[in-house]
């Protein structure tokens, strides 16, 4: 059984790199920074349910949250106002704290 | 944050959010017959007993081009996608669906109810 | 539309009577998709009509009763938070169905959950119903994660200084629903009286629950 590779507290960056078709990780969060809130569970992969392909072995999905500071230059509003986003684990990446 | 000296990334057609966009419309009316047929058809194709998944819905749509994504109706949408994948699957042909719309225009046409 | 006693015999392509005839190709289009369906023997008739029936009956009154046992029940909110689908199937015989998980999210008098999917218009609608045009809309789903302070006030919703606001936005099969802040004035309400301040609007997080004041002057 593969485990997953993110724990809840861990600091991540989304991969920075264009989608292949069916994408579930939104433009406006790729290369952004953020914390895993959670692990959410084990889901069929749907970018490739989206070709009637049956989407095996299934990921690893996190909700993950983000700082609106962290997301937009121009944030009306308090810094520490989140997004929160559910991602596949194929979408994440380690960081090193240092890089926050 | 990205950095800018990155190649630009693309951006799908429906991939709306951080978009500058106007104010929103919060008018509210009831679905038409048309919008609540084809929300219902779609939601019998996309369950337990249906012809395809919801993400190939979203798929299907994601893949129309940045005017018809920008100026079709949502139900326009979901209709259209209906096709695409009901003839993707297998489960209807292009020939006996233009066949059996030449057949209701017809019948518009002759006064008979459809 | 009046529902006759007949209504459920109907093929899905016998026509209502106050639907005008397919005008739009695209109108044409959901007639013959609809006929070829059933010649195929891929649905029923009467499935269409069923599913129609079933998905009038998802509201947002349901979600109010949700809301208001949730205020007055605070057992039953506790396993609603932890595992909404299993609660839901064991108190109100609710079945949220097999497309999506749900997860209820509390907003707090520090903390303001609103809802929106970026990418298509994925909603709680085995609660709630279909999702108002707003929320499918491109100024909302463009606007909601960047700017979520001024679509509220767009909404008449302002937040007070201390309050954070988390936008969720439904990415993969989670689907969210909000329980909103019980608003003061409301000490001893029964579930009932107080599913009356729920708004479907309350629900996504675009509003706050009403004001008891707003409902014995009869406000809308």
């Amino acid at each position: 059984m593969i485990e997953p590779r993110f724990t809840a507290g861990q600091r991540i960056r989304i991969a920075y790199r264009d989608a292949s078709g069916h994408c579930r990780t939104p433009y406006y969060l790729r290369g952004k920074p953020g914390m895993i809130e959670s692990l959410i569970g084990r889901f069929h992969d749907p970018e490739q349910l989206a070709y009637h392909r049956p989407g095996l072995p299934k990921h690893y999905l996190y909700r993950v949250r983000f700082e609106q500071s962290a997301l937009w230059q121009d944030y009306g509003g308090p810094g520490d106002d989140q997004v929160s986003a559910d991602i596949f684990e194929q979408w994440l990446e380690e960081t090193d704290d240092a890089e926050q | 944050m990205a950095d800018p000296n990155e190649t630009e990334l693309t951006r799908g057609v429906h991939d709306l959010g951080g978009l500058p966009a106007g104010p929103i419309d919060l008018e509210e009316r009831p679905l038409t017959g048309f919008e609540r047929r084809v929300d219902a058809m779609m939601m019998l194709m996309i369950g337990p007993d249906g012809a395809f998944t919801a993400d190939a819905l979203r798929r299907a749509i994601e893949e129309y081009n940045h005017h018809d994504y920008t100026h079709l109706k949502y139900y326009e949408k979901w209709v259209r996608a209906l096709r695409v994948l009901l003839v993707e699957q297998g489960v209807l042909n292009e020939q006996q669906i233009d066949a059996k719309m030449a057949d209701i225009r017809r019948r518009i046409a002759e006064g008979i109810e459809v | 539309m009046s529902e006759g006693e007949h209504e459920h015999d109907h093929d899905a392509h016998t026509p209502r009577s106050d639907d005008p005839p397919p005008s739009t190709d695209w109108e044409v289009l959901e007639r013959a998709l609809g006929e070829l369906l059933v010649e195929e023997g891929v649905i029923e008739p009467g499935d269409v009509h069923r599913q129609m029936d079933w998905m009038d009956s998802r509201n947002a009154m349901l979600g109010a009763q949700i809301v208001a046992t949730a205020w007055t029940d605070p057992a039953f909110k506790v396993r609603l938070l932890a595992d909404a689908r299993a609660t839901l199937l064991e108190d109100m015989d609710l079945d949220i169905g097999t497309l999506a998980e749900l997860e209820v999210y509390e907003n707090t008098d520090t903390l303001h959950h609103v809802v929106v999917c970026t990418l298509c218009s994925c909603y709680p609608r085995n609660i709630l119903g279909i999702p108002p045009a707003w929320y499918k809309s491109r100024e909302y789903r463009s606007r909601v994660v960047h700017e979520p302070r001024a679509v509220l006030a767009e909404f008449g919703t302002e937040l007070g200084e201390p309050v954070r606001i988390r936008v969720l936005d439904s990415t993969a099969d989670l689907r969210y629903l909000i329980i909103p802040v019980r608003p003061t004035g409301t000490d001893g309400w029964s579930a009932a009286e107080l599913a009356r301040l729920v708004s479907r609007d309350s629900m996504i997080g675009t509003a706050l629950a009403r004001d008891p004041q707003d409902l014995k002057r009869n406000v809308a």
